[in-house]
C-alpha cells in the first residue's frame, strides 16, 4: 500500500509540473493550451540531447530543458496566440490544438516515430536501507525527482505571492482590463507566464524521461491530457489546486493500473488500457458535477 | 387570495432573491394589471434587473411567489414562462448578432410553428405554408417599427438605435401578454427617446399589452408611466402615480440623499 | 399537393440518374483506388456537413464526431459479420441478390444511425451544462473514451482491428447517402429548428428567454449530428472491409473540425471544404514518394492549415463557425 502510494506520489509530480502550466495559462489568458503537453515533450528532448549528446550533468541538462521549453512558450504564445488575443476564445483553441499537432508531426518528421532511450541520469536501483527497515522500495530517482519538484514548486510560490511580476500575474488573471488600467503590460505578463509554465513542463519533460527510460514525439499527448484534467479536477486557474488534482491524479492511475476489470467475457478491460479511459471518464465527471474543480472559484452569467 | 378572480396579469408576493448571502431583491411584492404601465426605478444596484430575472425564470426565487393570470411561474424555466406569454428586452442588447434582422424575428416565432424536424427536412406542404405566415408576419412588425429595409442586414450592424427598438420588436414577435423592458432609452438621444415613448405608449392598445418597464430617464418614465414603483436595497421603498412619486421624500433621498449605511 | 413535389422529385429523379451513370460509368474509367478515393470524399461530406448542424449552426463546438462515426462503424459491421451475411448467404447469386443487399444496407445504415444517435444523446447532455471549451474538451474525453473501449472489446476484434465485413456499400449508395443527408440538413437549416439552433450560437439566454428550448435542441443537434455520422461509418465499415479504432481517432475528429472550420459554417464551402481535405492527403501521398519522405506529412499540413486558417482568415472563417459577439462562445 505505501508502495502504491509512493509510486502514485511520483507520477502526481510530474502531472503537478504539467498541470500548472495549463492553470497558469488558463489563469491570465483563459485559454486551454493545447501545445502544452508538445512543450513538454520537446523540454524532454532538449533534455536527452543535453544527456546523451552533450553529456551535461543532471542538474544542468534539467536547467537547458527548462530555458529551451521556456523559448519554445515564448515562441507559440507571440506567434500563434497573441495575434488572436481580440478573437473569440474559441479561434485560440483551435489553434492550441493546431500548434499541438504541428509539433508532434515535426517532432515526428525530425525525429522519427520511434521512441528513443533516455539515459538513466540517475541511479534507478532502490534505495537499500530504506527496503531493509521499511519493506518500502523507493528509487534514487524517485527521491531526487520528488525533491527538484518541491523545490521548483516552492520557487513558483515564490514567484508568484512574492515578486513584482508574479503580483502582475495575480492581478492579470483577476481582471484582464483593470490590470490593464493600473498600467500593467499585460502582454509582457502573459508572455512570462507562458515562459514560466512552459519551464516548468521542460522540466517535467526530463523527469519523464528519466523515470520511464524513453521518449517520443507523441509523448506529450497522455500525459498533457492528464495533467490538464489534473487542472481542473483541481479547479483550474488555481495553482494549489493543480498541484492537488495533479496528486489525485497521481493516485486515481496508480490505483486503477493494478485493477482488471471483467464487465462481462468479451469486454475485459486491463489497467493499462484502463488507465486512459478513466482519465477522461473523471474529466467528464467533475465537468458536470462540479465544473469549477475542487479549488476553483464558480463563475455566474451576468444577464 | 383567491388566484382566479386575481384581476392582477402579474402578480409577485413577497419575493426574495438572494446570491449566497446577499439579498438582491428582498420581500418584493408587486401588481400589474391588464393594459398597465408601471415602471421600475432605483438607483444602481437596486435590484430592478434581478427582479425581471426572477420574473422570467432566470434567477430562482428563495422565497415568494410569482404569478401570471394565477399560473405560478416559480420554477419554470426560462422558455417555459417565455411560451406564457412573458417576453423581455435585455439591458445590454442581446440580439442574435450574427443573424439578418429578419431572421431575428422568425427566430422569435419558433413557438408559432407547427412542423416537425421531420417535416422540415423533407420541406412538406405544411412547411412550405408555415414559413410564408411567419415570413409575412416578420415583414409586417418589421414595416411597423420601420426596420423594413433593414431585413436582410445582420442585426449586429445596425445602429444603436435600431439596435434597441429591434430588441423591442423581437420580443413582440413571440406574441407576448407582458412585456418587460430593460433600459430601453439608454444610450439614446432625448429625440430618439421622445420617439421611444410614443412607440411604447402605442404597442399597450395594438398588441394588448401589458407593459414592466425599468429606466434611468425620468422625463421618459414620467410621461408613459401609469404608476411607478422605487426600489432601493431591493425594497420597494415608494409606490403610486408618477406625480405622487416626483415628490415622495424617501424616493429623493435614494437617488440624491445621504445612504444610510 | 403536385404542384409542390413535383420540381423537387424531377430535381431528385435526374440527381438519381446522374448517380446511376456515375455508378456504371466510373468502375470503367477509373481504377479501384479513384473510386476508394470518391468514397471517402463522399464519406467525409456526410460526416463535414453533420459536424457543421453540430460546431457550425447550433455552435456546440464538438471535438470528438469521429467517435460517433466509430460506433455507427463497429455497430452495423458487427452486426453484418455475426448475423448480415449469413441472413442473404441462402440469396447468392441469384438475381435478387444485389436489390437485397441494397435493402439490407439502408436498414443497417439506419441501425448506425440510430446507434450512434444514441452516443449523441449521451454526449448531448453534457452539452446542457458545459459551454465552449470545456464542452470541447469532454467531446474529446467522449471520443477518446469510445476507442479505448473499442480497442478492449474482443468480439470486434479489439487491437487488432475487425476484418472480412463484406463490401456491401458502393460508390453510388454512399453518394446518394451523401445527397440525402445534405439535402435533409439543409432544409433543416432553412426551417424554424435551424434558426432557433442558429439563435442559441447566437446568444442562448436570449434564445431562452424567446422560448426557445435550448436543452431540447441542443441535444436535438447532438442526436441529429450523431445520426449521420453514425451512417457515414457503415457506409465506410461496408466498403474497406476492414475497421480499426485507429481509423477513428482524435485526428480524425480533428480533420473533421478542420473541415467545418475552413468551410466557415456554410454548407457549400463546407462540402468544398470536405473534397479538398479529402483530396490533400493523395495529393501528399505522391509527393511523400516522389520526395521520399520517410514518413507521412498529411498531419503536419492538417495542423499548419488550422493554424493559418485561424490566423490569417479568421474574420471570414470564424463569422460563420463562432457567434458574432466577441468571445460570445464563453462568457465568464
Amino acid at each position: 500500500m505505501s508502495q502504491q502510494l509512493i509510486n502514485a506520489i511520483s507520477l502526481g509530480a510530474v502531472y503537478a509540473l504539467i498541470a500548472l502550466g495549463y492553470t497558469m495559462v488558463y489563469g491570465v489568458l483563459r485559454l486551454i493550451n493545447f501545445a502544452h503537453g508538445e512543450v513538454f515533450m520537446v523540454g524532454s528532448f532538449i533534455g536527452l540531447a543535453a544527456l546523451s549528446v552533450f553529456h551535461l550533468p543532471f542538474a544542468l541538462a534539467v536547467l537547458v530543458a527548462m530555458v529551451g521549453a521556456a523559448l519554445l512558450g515564448a515562441v507559440i504564445e507571440r506567434g500563434a496566440y497573441r495575434p488572436l488575443r481580440s478573437a473569440p476564445r474559441l479561434a485560440a483553441l483551435i489553434t492550441a490544438i493546431g500548434v499541438s499537432l504541428l509539433l508532434q508531426n515535426l517532432g515526428m518528421l525530425i525525429l522519427g516515430a520511434a521512441p528513443r532511450a533516455y539515459p538513466p541520469a540517475i541511479d534507478p536501483a532502490p534505495i537499500a536501507w530504506l527496503e531493509e527497515r521499511a519493506g518500502v522500495v523507493v528509487t534514487r530517482q524517485q527521491v531526487v525527482i520528488l525533491a527538484a519538484t518541491a523545490a521548483i514548486l516552492a520557487g513558483l510560490s515564490l514567484i508568484v505571492s512574492r515578486t513584482k511580476i508574479g503580483k502582475a500575474m495575480r492581478a492579470v488573471s483577476e481582471d484582464r482590463q483593470a490590470a490593464q488600467l493600473m498600467g500593467i503590460n499585460v502582454d509582457r505578463v502573459i508572455a512570462f507566464t507562458f515562459c514560466l509554465g512552459s519551464a516548468i513542463a521542460g522540466a517535467g519533460g526530463v523527469f519523464y524521461g528519466v523515470y520511464y527510460g524513453t521518449a517520443d514525439p507523441l509523448m506529450g499527448l497522455m500525459p498533457g491530457i492528464k495533467a490538464f484534467v489534473a487542472a481542473v479536477l483541481g479547479g483550474i486557474g488555481s495553482v494549489p489546486g493543480a498541484m492537488l488534482g495533479a496528486l489525485l491524479m497521481g493516485l486515481v492511475e496508480t490505483g486503477v493500473s493494478s485493477v482488471t476489470l471483467r464487465v462481462s467475457p468479451s469486454l475485459v478491460l486491463t489497467g493499462s488500457t484502463l488507465r486512459d479511459a478513466v482519465a477522461f471518464a473523471v474529466l467528464i465527471a467533475i465537468l458536470l458535477l462540479r465544473p469549477a474543480g475542487l479549488l476553483g472559484r464558480p463563475g455566474r452569467e451576468k444577464v | 387570495m383567491d388566484s382566479v378572480s386575481d384581476p392582477a396579469l402579474l402578480t409577485l408576493e413577497s419575493c426574495t432573491v438572494s446570491f449566497g448571502g446577499l439579498i438582491a431583491v428582498d420581500e418584493l411584492s408587486l401588481q400589474v394589471r391588464p393594459g398597465e404601465l408601471v415602471s421600475l426605478i432605483g438607483p444602481n444596484g437596486a435590484g430592478k434587473t434581478t427582479v425581471f430575472n426572477a420574473i422570467t425564470g432566470v434567477y430562482p426565487l428563495a422565497r415568494g411567489d410569482i404569478r401570471l393570470e394565477g399560473t405560478p411561474l416559480g420554477g419554470l424555466p426560462p422558455h417555459r414562462v417565455a411560451r406564457l406569454g412573458v417576453a423581455r428586452t435585455f439591458q445590454n442588447i442581446r440580439l442574435f448578432r450574427g443573424l439578418t434582422v429578419l431572421d431575428n424575428l422568425r427566430a422569435a416565432m419558433h413557438h408559432g410553428s407547427d412542423y416537425d424536424l421531420l417535416r422540415a427536412a423533407l420541406r412538406s406542404r405544411r412547411w412550405a405554408a408555415t414559413e410564408a405566415r411567419l415570413q409575412a408576419k416578420a415583414r409586417e412588425l418589421l414595416g411597423l417599427f420601420e426596420l423594413e429595409g433593414r431585413a436582410e442586414e445582420p442585426a449586429g450592424s445596425l445602429p444603436y438605435g435600431e439596435q434597441r427598438r429591434l430588441e423591442i420588436v423581437r420580443a413582440l414577435a413571440t406574441g407576448p401578454r407582458l412585456l418587460l423592458l430593460d433600459e430601453p432609452a439608454a444610450g439614446m438621444n432625448p429625440a430618439e427617446t421622445q420617439r421611444l415613448m410614443d412607440l411604447i405608449r402605442s404597442l399597450i392598445e395594438r398588441f394588448s399589452l401589458t407593459i414592466l418597464l425599468i429606466e434611468h430617464d425620468m422625463r421618459l418614465v414620467m410621461g408613459v408611466s401609469d404608476r411607478v414603483v422605487v426600489l432601493n436595497h431591493g425594497r420597494e421603498i415608494a409606490a403610486g402615480t408618477p406625480q405622487q412619486i416626483a415628490g415622495d421624500p424617501a424616493v429623493i433621498e435614494a437617488y440624491l440623499g445621504e445612504p444610510t449605511h | 399537393m403536385w404542384a409542390h413535389y413535383l420540381p423537387r422529385l424531377v430535381l431528385y429523379v435526374a440527381i438519381g440518374s446522374v448517380l446511376v451513370g456515375l455508378d456504371v460509368g466510373l468502375p470503367r474509367l477509373l481504377n479501384a483506388y479513384l473510386v476508394q478515393i470518391l468514397v471517402f470524399v463522399a464519406c467525409n461530406i456526410v460526416l463535414a456537413t453533420s459536424l457543421n448542424l453540430i460546431n457550425g449552426i447550433a455552435g456546440q463546438f464538438s471535438i470528438g464526431h469521429a467517435g460517433f462515426m466509430a460506433i455507427g462503424a463497429y455497430a452495423t459491421a458487427w452486426l453484418s459479420t455475426t448475423h448480415g451475411q449469413r441472413l442473404l448467404a441462402p440469396y447468392e447469386g441469384q438475381r435478387l441478390e444485389p436489390l437485397l443487399i441494397v435493402a439490407y444496407l439502408v436498414v443497417l445504415m439506419f441501425l448506425g444511425g440510430l446507434a450512434a444517435a444514441l452516443g449523441g444523446l449521451l454526449i448531448g447532455l453534457p452539452s446542457l451544462r458545459l459551454r465552449g471549451d470545456y464542452l470541447a474538451i469532454a467531446t474529446l474525453g467522449f471520443g477518446e473514451i469510445i476507442r479505448v473501449l473499442l480497442l478492449n472489446l474482443e468480439p470486434v476484434g479489439g487491437a487488432t482491428g475487425l476484418r472480412g465485413i463484406p463490401q456491401y456499400s458502393s460508390l453510388f449508395l454512399v453518394l446518394v447517402a451523401a445527397v440525402v443527408t445534405v439535402a435533409a440538413l439543409h432544409n433543416l437549416g432553412n426551417s424554424v429548428h435551424g434558426r432557433s439552433l442558429l439563435a442559441i450560437r447566437e446568444d442562448e439566454t436570449a434564445a431562452e428567454a424567446l422560448g426557445i428550448d435550448c436543452a431540447h435542441y441542443k441535444t436535438s443537434a447532438f442526436v441529429i449530428g450523431a445520426f449521420f455520422a453514425g451512417v457515414a461509418g457503415c457506409l465506410y465499415a461496408h466498403y474497406t472491409q476492414f475497421i480499426h479504432p485507429r481509423s477513428f481517432d482524435f485526428m480524425k475528429s480533428i480533420e473533421l473540425v478542420l473541415i467545418v472550420v475552413l468551410g466557415g459554417g456554410n454548407l457549400r464551402s463546407v462540402i468544398l471544404a470536405a473534397v479538398a481535405i479529402t483530396l490533400l492527403p493523395e495529393g501528399l501521398r505522391l509527393v511523400k514518394g516522389a520526395l521520399h519522405l520517410p514518413f507521412d506529412p498529411r498531419m503536419a499540413i492538417y495542423s499548419a492549415l488550422l493554424i493559418a486558417a485561424m490566423l490569417v482568415r479568421r474574420e471570414r472563417v470564424l463569422q460563420a463557425v463562432l457567434p458574432g459577439r466577441k468571445g460570445g462562445g464563453l462568457r465568464e
